[in-house]
């Protein structure tokens, strides 16, 4: 009796807790489906008492002609291309790092550690400065063409301690085949390598996909805005406008990240638990 | 593979077997590393380096000026402001993330068939937490007719009030605990069930064994959390960005919204650059220090 009562106490408990952690959250889901003139009138009720769309309809419409479309467009490209590139060129530094002895090894392998310690907001100024030089700023460029050489230590490093625990005797065996470095790189170690990648590559799409300062700093037209851009001109502009399309996009901006959690929570919990990695 | 060496002859022969070397194949799969922190780490150091010596506002041309920018930035009043406020921001929200995340992790430990979607329920925001539209929702959770106020009748007007607007973002970064949570659900559940057995024969109380057995053989995870979401929180830059812009009266001006500020907004991209390498300075000597005290508070004995 005394063993149930205590059960049903901690379940009670911890599903308050969860309540109240994610209670902001559905607060944003249910105002973007209220009336946008009671969303602050109403706030302390969850449930709206019409369900409306049409914030949603209002804010796709985005700016200037520029509909929200366009910014989801501008972002899935930049997510996608960075995340193809990280995952690809962190595979060839690890492999280089976990199998293959050469002089200097140890001094990229400090290098890479560094970059783990060098957060993004150190290098803002420095980048932008050089990127300005390169004629960089309102491209693309500084947001992809960076990722395809491995300046994510901590990518490299997870792959890094992946391909340590395949075993050697792979590699060996396919050396007495005749296989090259590069021929037991490519059909040996990258296909065992998948489970990894993908979970590198999940962790770089909503890293990339979330990212706002660079977007920030590099694009300066609102043709070429991304999502977190979007919401932040969104939400200057809101103090006259409009907060039911405001939370309806930022609504529409959470989705991917969502999916992913829904279709994907092994690879993240795995991820973070055994791994250390960011989410 | 063995006819191609064999049609193979002179300097391509050479060549072919220098390719075939472990050394060069090494270097070459590194290769994409070095030149990538060559071009996008280290120039772009050297260059704000250099800018930091010189009056630059980023369009016109650069004026040496050798170390004036580090002088002054001494005698900057929103300089040690923004010093402040970052510290104070990191110290106070980083242990009590840590502290959540145990807590909560030790209320998960147990393995009951709603355990997971209680663990989906406290991730969420940590994953979540890094949007833009988090840090917009928040905004609005803590407007004067926001979600707080509607729901326990307050009324404070909290992000324009200077005593209270560094506690919402404060709030935020601690809201976010999940990611730290996870690992410490994972790393608990490898602590070997045989330990706790042993106390209890010695008839250890459950709060001897949390300070005795589950505390010091968690320890390097939480100094590793603790070295990582320091320097991320020292870094804290889109929530003040976009929740407070630095208001009310600097009191949520972070170190790095600051230093945004002096090179974009105010054109003293010199200056910003000087106020970076005084950045990268003080986490080089934070992390040094906390590295150096390791073994002070960290069991490394293994099991």
């Amino acid at each position: 009796m005394k063993k149930r009562r205590k059960r049903i106490a901690y379940h009670v408990l911890t599903l308050l807790g969860g309540i109240l952690m994610i209670y902001p959250l559905l607060w944003m889901v249910f105002s973007s489906l209220k009336d946008t003139t009671t969303i602050f009138t109403t706030a302390s009720q969850l449930l709206p008492e019409k369900v409306t769309f049409e914030n949603y309809a209002k804010g796709w419409q985005g700016f200037s002609k520029i509909t929200f479309g366009t910014f989801i467009r501008n972002t899935l490209f930049v997510a996608f291309a960075a995340t193809i590139l990280t995952v690809l060129s962190s595979a060839l530094v690890a492999y280089g790092l976990a199998r293959l002895k050469y002089r200097g090894r140890n001094v990229v392998f400090a290098l890479v550690l560094l970059t783990m310690m060098l957060p993004g907001e150190i290098m803002m100024i420095p980048q932008y400065l050089w990127y300005n030089k390169l004629g960089w700023i309102n491209t693309y460029l500084p947001m992809i063409l960076p990722y395809g050489f491995a300046i994510q230590g901590f990518f490299v490093y997870q792959m890094k301690n992946f391909i340590e625990g395949l075993p050697r005797e792979l590699d060996e065996a396919a050396k007495i085949d005749g296989c090259s470095y590069y021929t037991i790189f490519l059909r040996i170690i990258l296909p065992l390598l998948k489970p990894a990648m993908g979970t590198v590559a999940i962790f770089s799409f909503i890293n990339r996909w979330n990212d706002y300062m660079s977007p920030l700093l590099y694009l300066k037209t609102i043709p070429n805005y991304t999502v977190s851009l979007a919401l932040k001109l969104f939400c200057d502009q809101s103090s006259t406008s409009d907060y039911g399309a405001m939370f309806a996009m930022s609504v529409v901006s959470l989705i991917p990240i969502l999916l992913i959690f829904v279709f994907l929570q092994r690879y993240l919990i795995e991820g973070i638990s055994t791994q250390g990695l960011k989410g | 593979m063995k006819t191609k060496t064999d049609q193979r002859t002179g300097t391509g022969e050479r060549l072919y077997r220098k390719l075939m070397k472990e050394s060069t194949a090494g270097l070459l799969f590194s290769l994409p590393f070095l030149l990538g922190f060559l071009f996008f780490i280290l120039i772009p150091l050297l260059l704000s380096l250099y800018y930091s010596l010189c009056k630059y506002n980023i369009v016109g041309k650069a004026e040496f000026i050798g170390m004036k920018n580090y002088v002054s930035i001494f005698s900057d009043a929103k300089f040690w402001k923004s010093l402040k406020v970052t510290c104070f921001y990191a110290v106070v929200s980083v242990p009590l993330r840590v502290l959540f995340a145990l807590l909560v992790a030790l209320l998960l430990l147990r393995d009951t068939k709603a355990t997971p979607i209680y663990r989906a329920m406290y991730y969420l925001p940590s994953l979540l937490g890094a949007s833009v539209a988090v840090a917009i929702l928040w905004k609005q959770v803590f407007a004067y007719d926001g979600l707080v106020n509607a729901i326990f009748g307050f009324k404070t007007a909290w992000l324009g009030d200077a005593d209270w607007a560094i506690w919402v973002l404060i709030l935020l970064s601690v809201w976010q605990f999940g990611s730290s949570m996870l690992i410490f659900v994972s790393n608990l559940k490898q602590i070997p069930g045989t330990l706790y057995d042993a106390a209890k024969v010695d008839g250890g109380s459950g709060i001897q064994n949390f300070f005795r057995i589950t505390l010091p053989l968690l320890s390097p995870t939480i100094f590793f959390n603790l070295v990582m979401q320091s320097i991320n929180g020292l870094m804290v830059f889109a929530a003040g960005q976009i929740i407070t812009g630095g208001k009310p009266m600097d009191t949520t001006l972070f170190y790095a919204l600051y230093m945004y500020n002096q090179s974009f907004t105010y054109n003293n991209a010199g200056y910003g650059s000087a106020l970076g390498w005084v950045l990268i300075g003080l986490v080089a000597l934070y992390t040094a220090v906390l590295f150096a005290t390791k073994r002070f508070w960290v069991y490394e004995g293994g099991l």
